[in-house]
């Protein structure tokens, strides 16, 4: 009678998530330290973005005794990064039973042509996107949570701001009525799906910030122009302080709508703390931009 | 099913706030959702919705806010918590030293059903809502593992309790907010109309 891996059960485990900060960490000592700042998950890696940026080379699937490791150190929910289009690797995770897969752009992508068809599979997926058109092709291919791409390991807010205004903006525009096909065309993206955003003023799934969010007023910025929740990948490890990081970004996305609490937030971080060291994106190569990676 | 002048909240540090605040709307009642003590003050019955209990424990410590809802639902104030709310109301959680705020004479048992991969829909004989199944929607959730005796078991799945109530406390490890299925909305709005009433004829 039970039926497990449907779109409620799928789409449910994001929206329990919202209002909160889902932390990546790459140690089960990490882990502990992201759940007691009051993380509602954790992304389990090999190397945080910023690391896997420098290194440059192939960028896989995590260890994954690494992976069951942080598994069994929380009770929160853990996800796992695959390579977009690497569906063995999706069945993999799925199989060790991790709570979340996050078809990322982080990684070195495996399929230039095809994302995974998530919808077969029992296990929700998170997917980023840069606009509109994005989030819906993925949620068509079964994503049951959206995130902004942002530009991952870069400590620099601005892609991020870039694209939760074209999702929202887009959004907006859809609902204030007009031509559906036409925009459904413009958006490639399927016409049921369109339609259902511009009756409902909203994605049919959560929609989460990814993607160089490094300081609490960050995370109440992307609260405020949008985003559900927050991913912090490089944010926290990077920084000099990550225990005061992490509670700092926690409690100003809970009151992200409230500069007091921001600011009593970022003063619990100490004159000595340090956030991580930014990138300028403008000086980066086309090529190395993680953002550019699926479509 | 108005009740008029009733006013419900919403814990809205962090989970499926708005999805409660709709379902209230649609059955009736004002809702709002709670932030801080002051938010507390306005309404006549409280929801802690779906979540991560761990991070809003934390979160209801950090801003003071525990000991104050507390008060009020001894005072009588009817409260219903789903999945996450269930765990942070309960006395304890199995297996754990997890902090709660021991609001009901139960002990859970956290991601029961196990991880997301058994996350399930499943039809629940409820009698206390009709003959009608209600579609549980269970989500790494728990169940009751021990129930005092001034626990009343209202549904089970599989033998486990997943919907109590004591007085003016009720538990539900599933999320009926997830639902088109207003049956459980409406019967913690009756729970706060009761509480209304009462207290009005205390006053009197």
């Amino acid at each position: 009678m039970a039926e497990t891996g449907t779109i409620t059960v799928k789409r449910g485990l994001a929206q329990m998530l919202k209002g909160g900060v889902i932390m990546d960490v790459v140690t089960p000592e990490h882990a502990v330290i992201a759940q007691e700042a009051g993380a509602v998950a954790v992304m389990a890696l090999e190397r945080i973005p910023a690391d896997i940026r420098a290194a440059g080379g192939v960028a896989r699937m995590s260890n994954l005794e690494l992976v069951r490791s942080i598994m069994d150190a929380v009770t929160i929910p853990v996800m796992a990064k695959c390579r977009i289009g690497h569906f063995a690797e999706a069945q993999v995770l799925q199989e060790l039973g991790v709570d979340f897969i996050d078809e990322s752009e982080v990684l070195t992508p495996a399929d230039e042509q095809h994302h995974v068809d998530k919808s077969r599979f029992t296990t929700p997926f998170v997917c980023g996107a840069r606009d509109l058109g994005e989030a819906l092709r993925r949620i068509a291919e079964g994503a049951a949570m959206i995130r902004s791409k942002g530009e991952a390991g870069s400590g620099n807010i601005v892609e991020a701001v870039r694209h939760m205004r074209a999702i929202t903006e887009s959004i907006k525009e859809l609902s204030a009525g007009g031509d559906v096909a036409a925009h459904a065309l413009k958006l490639r993206a399927p016409l049921e799906l369109v339609k259902e955003v511009a009756k409902n003023g909203k994605l049919p799934v959560v929609l989460f910030c990814a993607g160089g969010v490094s300081t609490p007023a960050d995370a109440s910025l992307m609260m405020q122009l949008g985003a559900e929740g927050i991913f912090v990948g490089s944010g926290i490890f990077k920084s000099n302080n990550p225990r005061a990081f992490a509670k700092a970004i926690v409690d100003a996305t809970t009151h992200f709508n409230d500069p007091k609490i921001v600011v009593e937030a970022s003063l619990s971080l100490g004159k000595d703390s340090r956030a991580m060291e930014g990138l300028d994106l403008r000086k980066i190569p086309e090529s190395e931009m993680l953002a550019a990676r699926g479509n | 099913m108005a009740t008029k002048g009733a006013s419900v909240g919403v814990l809205a540090l962090q989970g499926d706030v708005v999805e409660h605040l709709s379902a209230m709307r649609e059955s009736g009642v004002d809702a709002l959702p709670i932030k801080t003590v002051e938010d507390l003050g306005r309404v006549d019955g409280l929801v802690i919705p779906g979540g991560e209990s761990t991070t809003v424990m934390k979160l209801l410590d950090r801003f003071q806010l525990a000991e104050p809802i507390a008060q009020r639902v001894r005072e009588g104030m009817p409260l219903w918590g789903t999945c996450m709310g269930m765990i942070v109301i309960a006395r304890d959680v199995t297996g754990t030293q997890q902090p709660t705020l021991d609001l009901m004479d139960i002990s859970v048992r956290r991601n029961a059903f196990g991880r997301q991969n058994e996350s399930a829909e499943v039809p629940l004989a409820i009698p206390a809502l009709g003959d009608k199944p209600f579609p549980g929607v269970f989500i790494r959730a728990p169940w009751v593992e021990r129930a005092g005796r001034a626990v009343e078991t209202l549904g089970e799945r599989d033998g486990h309790a997943v919907m109590v109530r004591q007085e003016n406390v009720l538990a539900t490890s599933f999320h009926p907010e997830l639902t088109g299925d207003r049956r459980v909305h409406e019967y913690f709005i009756c729970m706060v109309h009761d509480a209304l009433v009462g207290k009005r004829r205390k006053i009197a």
